[in-house]
């Protein structure tokens, strides 16, 4: 059997280190917490409560407790009850960036206000390309009410994918909308909780603030058995230390108090470690997730996730640039290989461009390619044969070629992943005769003809009309009387 | 003197609060003109700084720095200036906050850090700020100029509640509106009937010089 390749970033010992100093920001500094319930249940456990300046200080004993009844694997189910997610240990899964509030429309060489019509094409997208685990709510549609946004998003994903949806809330109120649409799918609350088709992104504020929107998310979540992603945040420099293992101190210091605050409102329910750090541009006051440092910070903080027995996900995959062109595919595909080398289980950036803010359909189609190679490179080299080759050249000998081989025959496609027609492999001549495209304009056809040749599974008619009754009722409470025409 | 105003301005540039502030009080001891050794020294070193940021030749941390050394030799400064009641150099006043539900602050707390370092009064209303709030304390503390930050596209409609709280109040023409944050843009700005968009600290201030006449 082969190992699998793997890059390392801190010694054991500074992962203690590291991990020891969280604690002690949490016991000494504490995390600002807006969210009454979370308030209570912290208090409850045990926590000190500084209630005027809103701080809570969490001994380091409720954080090992939390971190202990946390699962170190979590199974993510698509709309069949197959689960298609396996989040833990070095398994990596991909997925598209989410929460774009752009997209580059690539006919008309612009970036635009995505409309419903774009959610539909990029969740059927997604769904027809096999090197995405889940699909994710990775466009903001700009025509339908701001209010309904997030529950809008999961409503078009639901019917055009089977994937599970990688999401989050832009409102409070929005998730028992959300939860009740994906129980609608699953069948019942039950089925859904015990084979959970969503994973719901909870972004605390850096330094250490738990805003009433996320912390609710988090009890939400623990409590409906939906999966918790912590996204944690640290701008290196700006809102954290500069430095690189300062930042991955802050972002461990979040997380675990997200751990916590999630498991005391159920212990044992699931919880990723993610997050969305960024090594912050000190020119343009940006944050590039497309900065190498970026990479190593993400690697980082999932090898300390890994450490704590959690499973993993980080922003990666993913470019700044405007446009789909030479810095897009660097950083994008940089980003993949570090998140596959760094073994973190759940990568969510494909189709992004311009900080996590604009979705390219063609950059999607692109970034699947990125998903291939980093997922065959994680499956390293493997021995097939003892003795490894010497039959073979020696049988080769004789043919003088190794085409022929019943041996080659055998193991040629499990050796070599074998990407699709956006990655030019061909001769000059025949990428002449074929009309000379670049990649995006390459990837421009593919979008098409996947998107013509594919049909997502249609949901069940009862399924679907409930799902439609739910997303107009809400709807009509922010003064929409008729959704969007699909 | 030519040569004290100089230093004056390279402790800005420099981003030496230490150095700006004493330089402030040498000033109040040796009786230089308080106007002239604001506008001809500090002021001329602050406009270098957010020169010299805009030129590429600084980051963030310098131009931050600078503006605290500012502040610093501000805040020695302002009380006599003050007194002087003729002398007021304070470009407007400016009512600042993240918008209700968004406690993202770094934005706007850069902002506020260059508009202060610029001479504007500043009000610092922090984040998560209620929309009324921004209204009241515009018209308690008779501010020019209210700059909002949004975040999260979810809160950014919150820009636009303030301007209709201040229509609702007929104080509209009194006030401009600034907006700035990530999801906004100049197409957002004038769509919500804002006054103008600001994308970074420094344009933030030459567009609160531009609404506020100074």
């Amino acid at each position: 059997m082969s190992i699998i390749p793997r890059v390392t970033w801190f010694t054991e010992e500074d992962r203690k280190r590291v991990v020891a100093e969280a604690v002690e920001i949490l016991e000494k500094i504490g995390v600002f917490v807006e969210n009454d319930e979370a308030i209570e249940l912290l208090s409850g456990a045990g926590a000190r409560v500084d209630r005027d300046k809103g701080r809570v200080f969490i001994p380091a004993s409720m954080v090992e407790k939390a971190v202990g009844s946390a699962p170190s694997r979590i199974l993510v189910y698509n709309r069949h009850g197959e689960p298609v997610m396996d989040l833990g240990e070095d398994r990596i899964h991909f997925n598209p960036g989410s929460a774009a509030l752009r997209i580059y429309d690539h006919k008309k060489k612009k970036t635009r206000t995505p409309m419903t019509a774009d959610l539909v094409r990029f969740s059927a997208l997604t769904d027809a390309l096999p090197n995405y685990a889940a699909q994710s709510t990775g466009i903001v549609s700009g025509d339908v009410p701001e209010e309904i946004g997030d529950r809008y998003r999961v409503y078009i994903a639901l019917q055009n994918s089977v994937k599970p949806v990688v999401t989050g809330t832009f409102l409070i109120d929005a998730f028992r909308v959300m939860h009740e649409m994906l129980a609608t799918v699953a069948g019942d609350q039950g089925a859904l909780a015990e084979k959970p088709m969503a994973i719901f992104d909870c972004c605390p504020s850096p330094p250490l603030k738990w805003s009433d929107l996320t912390c609710q998310a988090l009890i939400d979540c623990a409590r409906t058995g939906l999966p918790a992603e912590l996204v944690s945040m640290p701008l290196t420099g700006a809102t954290s230390p500069v430095t690189l293992s300062g930042a991955v101190v802050q972002h461990a210091a979040e997380s675990l108090s997200g751990v916590v605050i999630h498991q005391l409102a159920k212990a044992g329910a699931p919880i990723i470690y993610g997050g969305s750090p960024a090594c912050f541009d000190m020119r343009k006051g940006t944050t590039p997730m497309g900065a190498v440092e970026t990479m190593m910070i993400d690697g980082a903080y999932a090898e300390i996730g890994k450490h704590l027995g959690l499973p993993t996900q980080a922003y990666m995959a993913l470019s700044d640039s405007k446009r789909v062109d030479y810095q897009a595919g660097m950083e994008s595909a940089m980003g993949a290989a570090v998140a596959a080398l760094s073994g973190i289980n759940n990568v969510s950036g494909p189709g992004m461009l311009d900080f996590e803010s604009c979705q390219s359909l063609e950059k999607l189609v692109l970034d699947h390619e990125i998903a291939g190679m980093a997922l065959r490179l994680t499956r390293g080299i493997a021995f097939r044969d003892d003795p490894i080759a010497l039959p073979l050249i020696e049988a080769a000998l004789e043919k003088k070629e190794f085409l022929s081989l019943p041996h080659t025959a055998k193991w040629y496609r499990e050796e070599a992943y074998f990407p699709n027609a956006v990655i030019d492999r061909s001769t000059l001549e025949e990428w002449e005769s074929k009309g000379g495209l670049d990649a995006t304009a390459r990837a421009s056809e593919r979008v098409e003809k996947l998107l013509s040749d594919h049909e997502p599974e249609p949901l069940d008619d009862a399924v679907r009309a409930h799902l439609t009754e739910l997303m107009e009722r809400d709807a009509k409470r922010y003064g929409m009387d008729k959704l969007p025409v699909t | 003197m030519e040569k004290f105003l100089t230093e004056c301005a390279q402790s800005i540039i420099d981003g030496n609060a230490e150095k700006s502030a004493e330089l402030a009080r040498m000033a109040l001891d040796d009786k230089h003109p308080v106007l002239e050794v604001i506008n001809k020294g500090f002021v001329k070193g602050i406009r270098e700084v957010g020169r010299l940021w805009e030129e590429g030749a600084m980051f963030l941390p310098e131009l931050v720095m600078g503006a605290e050394a500012m502040k610093e030799a501000m805040t020695v400064l302002q009380p006599v200036l003050e007194e002087d009641a003729a002398g007021k150099s304070a470009a407007g006043h400016v009512v600042i906050g993240t918008i209700e539900g968004d406690i993202h602050d770094i934005g706007k707390t850069l902002v506020a850090t260059m508009l202060s370092a610029n001479g504007f009064e500043i009000t610092d209303l922090g984040a998560d700020v209620p929309v009324v709030r921004f209204v009241d304390e515009a018209v308690e503390k008779g501010a020019g100029c209210i700059a909002i930050s949004a975040l999260l596209t979810t809160t950014m409609s919150g820009q636009k509640k303030v301007i209709e709280e201040l229509e609702s109040r007929s104080v509209r023409d009194k006030i401009s509106v600034m907006v700035g944050g990530a999801p906004c843009n100049d197409d957002w700005a004038k769509e919500i009937g804002a006054d103008g968009y600001a994308g970074n600290a420094v344009a933030a201030v030459q567009l609160a010089k531009r609404l506020t006449g100074a």
